[in-house]
């Protein structure tokens, strides 16, 4: 008895206002940097034939997953949560990316698309 | 018998020994209610990430088939007011991890000021998104009612975003699937704007509660839970911003 709580046991951390306020404020510079790159032609990259990367899409997306992370981590907790929570959240993602990634490999590989 | 039974129901009482009210009888312990509670809000908002992965998936898939359609629909939106919506929402979920913290300190005040803050910056959020979808009204861009293509396959029709954007006019077959970029848009915008009300509604409900001193007797779980619920719709709107408003200027 006294072993199973001592393994399940786990402080619940309070994360502290100092915290939040400087997450608070590199979100927001973080928006006010992709709006400003928004503005700016970031160029494109031909690494292949037919192959080509458009940065400015790239650097928005980058940008946001940042922004993401550090509210899932620190507004979320999920940085002071518990291995089972980290296994949960980090699951959810990859199933997502899973079934979005084949979904679009499919799309985009099919000649019927284009109509 | 009666003796025995007495006694029983002492042993019994003397297995429960001290823990808060709040702690329901199937948990061992209070750490063990809250990781539990916590696992289950997370198991739900998974639920969340896959039905708005759905919305996503079909974005960007049209996006794809149809990019100048989408390029041209997407200088539509107001980049101000997304930046404006964006700040407003990140300031919420700000006021609501506050409040969290609040809650954990066990002060009810400032608890509950940071839970109106929270309400007052979300209907802020849903008055800036209605100014934006009048406008959608306005200027028919409305998929399925009256939608009219004059935007895209005459751009000089449309001064305002003529001036800034110079876009070229679309053929009348691609000048279509607009339609389909502002059927998508108001299904992502819509979906995590019912979102936003459902939150707002919560939130009402757990002023009231907290003013009544619920959440500040050391029992956060509610208050930490529909912080969850409310920062995953932050986060939904984190993605939402690029994809709709940011990434179509070049």
């Amino acid at each position: 008895m006294s072993e199973i709580q001592a393994e399940s046991h786990h402080e619940h951390h309070i994360v502290s206002p100092r915290v939040y306020l400087s997450i608070l404020g590199v979100l927001f510079v973080a928006t006010g940097l992709t709006v400003w790159m928004s503005f700016i032609d970031l160029g494109e990259w031909h690494f292949a034939p037919g192959l080509t990367i458009f940065w400015n899409p790239v650097v928005a997306l980058a940008i946001a997953c940042t922004k993401a992370v550090l509210v899932v981590l620190f507004f979320m907790h999920v940085k002071y949560s518990t291995k089972l929570t980290k296994l949960t959240v980090v699951a959810g993602i990859f199933v997502f990316l899973a079934l979005m990634g084949m979904t679009l490999c499919d799309y985009f590989s099919r000649a019927w698309g284009r109509w | 018998m009666s003796n025995s039974s007495t006694i029983a129901n002492g042993a019994a009482a003397e297995e429960h020994h001290a823990h808060p009210a709040y702690q329901r009888h199937h948990f061992e312990t209070i750490e063990q209610q809250f990781d539990a509670t916590n696992f289950a809000m997370w198991l739900f908002l998974l639920t969340e990430v896959m039905f708005f992965g759905g919305l996503f998936t079909a974005y960007l898939i049209m996006r794809n088939w149809y990019y100048p359609a989408f390029v041209e629909a997407s200088h539509q939106l107001n980049i101000g007011w997304g930046t404006a919506n964006t700040g407003v929402l990140i300031l919420s979920s700000f006021t609501m991890a506050m409040g969290v913290w609040n809650a954990e300190m066990k002060r009810k005040g400032g608890l509950v000021l940071c839970l109106v803050l929270t309400f007052i910056l979300g209907l802020c959020f849903l008055g800036i998104k209605s100014i934006e979808y009048h406008e959608k009204w306005e200027k028919h861009h409305i998929p399925g009612l009256h939608y009219s293509v004059s935007s895209f396959v005459n751009p000089a029709s449309d001064p305002e975003v003529f001036a800034e954007y110079h876009d070229k006019p679309l053929a009348p077959d691609m000048a279509a699937k607009t339609e389909m970029y502002f059927f998508l848009y108001f299904a992502m915008t819509g979906m995590h704007a019912l979102h936003m009300i459902i939150g707002i509604c919560l939130l009402g409900y757990l002023i009231v509660r907290a003013n009544a001193g619920d959440y500040t007797t050391g029992h956060v779980t509610y208050i930490e839970n529909f912080g969850l619920y409310w920062h995953f719709v932050d986060v939904i709107w984190i993605f939402l911003f690029p994809l709709l408003y940011l990434i179509s200027r070049y």
